[in-house]
């Protein structure tokens, strides 16, 4: 080939891959810049305070805001104590080579990729007809209580969901301890469990943060697993205990773009929606990916 | 309690959490194909949605030609499952054949040609997209998307294979992205400085040795990316139009498998035929998927061994 025509296709093949890349920037810039425009105009003090009036045309979304925070702080409650146990578990607890930490990893793996809407199913299935039927025979004489959808239960199908976000992060997190601190640790006759109390969660703080944080935005966005154990569309009060149902931000989104009886009418308040939940899940994102990157930089200057 | 004992009561705590994952995705396989085990063994399901139901072509009256459909509702509820696969492979298809030359172009530019300070701006943009929650999209795809589709191809219906498929592109394309990059970046430099010193130009280093280098890696990024697109819900729930519709046609709506749980389990009668097929489906999805996310994993692992075992 003439050093001509390589160099026409040096130029082609990097022209292409480029567009290919500028291209998929170009997309996300025109989606959000389009929900920030729109949504801007809607947003003000009373409408994130406030509740839906008049068929959602009128008033604010402060009942979805309430419900999506309560959901992810259950979610929070059940998944970060498990996760970081079982990344400890991971790093520091099972013997090298052991089968269980296979098993383990490959759960965990399998779990992240299972869809949301079979998390849904599940939800349905082993939380609400299986575990809630059973609190209530047990504890309320069969009278309906736990067996029906309910904060409680959408919250733990999410946290399990999210459970692979936080062993992942957690593990990072105690990898890049370094093996001194667990030997001085060891030398001084700390036990296994005061090694680990003492010494390393203190120092992955950071990463299990980053994984939880990330772990909340997934939970704040995904709307499929909680269709059917405990989303709903208007509420007139507040959920106030446990298997309470609850509006969410997403599922008021997605209600609202295809069950709206007039479109026209709710369209600013479902950009405004969206833009919130947007923004929401990004600035957790932002948080934890700065939160990384400080982490990063102090190991890198440790070293 | 000793101190021995307290070491060891938090040591089984800690193994019992740890085993909690493997319980959690067990628990999911053993509660939904229990819930799907009626649609084969139950006499009564089988009677109105046994396998030969849900697969081959049937006639409702003798009279009538025999058909495939979607009909769960109706007098005579009909539950053929093909109209189902085809609106979920072909809004994949129509999702990988958007998403895959622009996420994989976009991976073998930022790890082979850009300059550092352009990578750290695409890698965080391309990631940003992997933050947009689903049903963000799905909204994106229905209000916005489908009306310049539609005006821009001149098509019958606004919401169609092209429009979902196109939204669910969205939501594969940083999965590709990432998975590829890694790929790309894992393959050593000392390949790239050694093909430039034989008096390669980086288009044929990137094209017949980082390229083939980083194959498996590239590969399971596809594979992880469909096994997605099969599963996402949201977007395709809301941008498809939802018609079950046995068409090969891009521009005719769809239904996909995901969409018909998301759909209809709200409203089903627990313990109905219709109940058990759903969570049939949900079975399908899961073992699906399942089998995907295995085979993306096993190419991972290959070039890991690949790229580890040709630096000795």
């Amino acid at each position: 080939m003439s050093r001509r025509w390589i160099n026409r296709i040096t130029f082609l093949f990097m022209g292409l891959t480029g567009l290919a890349c500028a291209t998929v920037i170009l997309l996300v810039a025109l989606i959000l810049g389009h929900i920030a425009y729109h949504g801007v105009h809607h947003l003000s003090w009373e409408f994130l305070t406030t509740a839906p009036r008049a068929g959602m045309t009128e008033g604010g979304i402060f009942p979805a805001i309430f419900g999506t925070v309560f959901l992810v702080l259950l979610m929070t409650i059940a998944v970060v104590p498990l996760g970081v146990c079982t990344a400890v578990y991971l790093q520091e607890y099972a013997p090298a080579g052991s089968k269980l930490v296979h098993a383990v990893r490959l759960a965990i793996q399998n779990l992240a990729g299972v869809p949301a809407i079979v998390f849904g199913l599940f939800g349905l299935g082993f939380f609400i007809e299986f575990a809630g039927r059973s609190v209530d025979r047990l504890f309320y004489g069969g009278q309906l209580h736990f067996g029906q959808p309910a904060i409680l239960w959408a919250a733990l199908t999410m946290a399990l969901l999210t459970l692979p976000t936080v062993v992942v992060a957690t593990e990072e997190a105690l990898r890049v301890v370094p093996r001194g601190h667990r030997e001085a640790a060891y030398a001084l006759g700390a036990t296994r469990w005061q090694m680990v109390r003492y010494v390393l969660l203190p120092q992955a703080t950071g990463g299990i943060l980053t994984g939880t944080i990330l772990a909340v935005s997934r939970g704040a966005g995904e709307v499929a697993p909680i269709l059917f154990t405990g989303a709903a569309y208007y509420l007139p009060e507040l959920p106030r205990r446990l298997n309470h149902q609850f509006m969410e931000l997403g599922y008021h989104v997605y209600v609202m773009a295809t069950q709206s009886p007039d479109v026209d009418a709710t369209k600013p308040i479902l950009y405004a929606t969206v833009f919130v939940l947007l923004t929401l899940t990004f600035l957790l994102n932002f948080s934890a990916v700065v939160l990384r990157a400080r982490i990063r930089r102090r190991l890198a200057e440790g070293r | 309690m000793s101190r021995r004992a307290a070491e060891s009561a938090i040591e089984a705590v800690i193994r019992v959490s740890a085993s909690l994952a493997i319980v959690g995705l067990v628990l999911i396989f053993v509660f939904i194909g229990k819930e799907a085990l009626p649609v084969l063994l139950s006499q009564e399901v089988r009677q109105e949605a046994g396998l030969s139901r849900l697969f081959l072509p049937q006639s409702p009256e003798p009279s009538e030609p025999k058909e495939f459909a979607w009909q769960p509702i109706s007098a005579i509820p009909k539950y053929s499952l093909l109209p189902l696969l085809t609106g979920t492979i072909k809004a994949t298809v129509v999702a990988l054949l958007f998403a895959l030359p622009l996420a994989l172009g976009a991976a073998v530019f930022s790890s082979e040609f850009a300059p550092s300070w352009l990578r750290e701006i695409i890698k965080p943009s391309i990631e940003l997209l992997a933050g947009i929650p689903s049903v963000v999209l799905g909204f994106f795809a229905l209000m916005v998307m489908a009306t310049y589709i539609q005006d821009l191809l001149g098509l019958d219906y606004r919401l169609n294979a092209i429009n979902a498929g196109i939204a669910l592109g969205l939501a594969v394309i940083p999965i590709v992205f990432t998975v590829a990059e890694d790929a790309l970046t894992a393959v050593p430099q000392s390949y790239r400085e050694g093909s430039i010193a034989l008096g390669a130009t980086p288009w044929q280093t990137a094209w017949r040795v980082v390229l083939p280098a980083a194959f498996p890696g590239i590969f399971a990024a596809c594979v992880l990316g469909f096994g997605r697109a099969i599963g996402e819900t949201m977007i395709v729930l809301m941008a498809s139009g939802n018609a079950a519709v046995l068409s090969l046609s891009p521009t005719d709506p769809l239904r996909t498998l995901s969409a018909t749980i998301a759909a209809e389990l709200g409203e089903v009668v627990h313990g109905s035929p219709h109940y058990h097929v759903l969570f049939f489906i949900g079975t399908l999805l899961f073992l699906f998927t399942f089998a995907t996310n295995l085979l993306g994993q096993a190419f991972v692992e290959r070039l890991k061994q690949r790229l580890s075992g040709s630096r000795l």
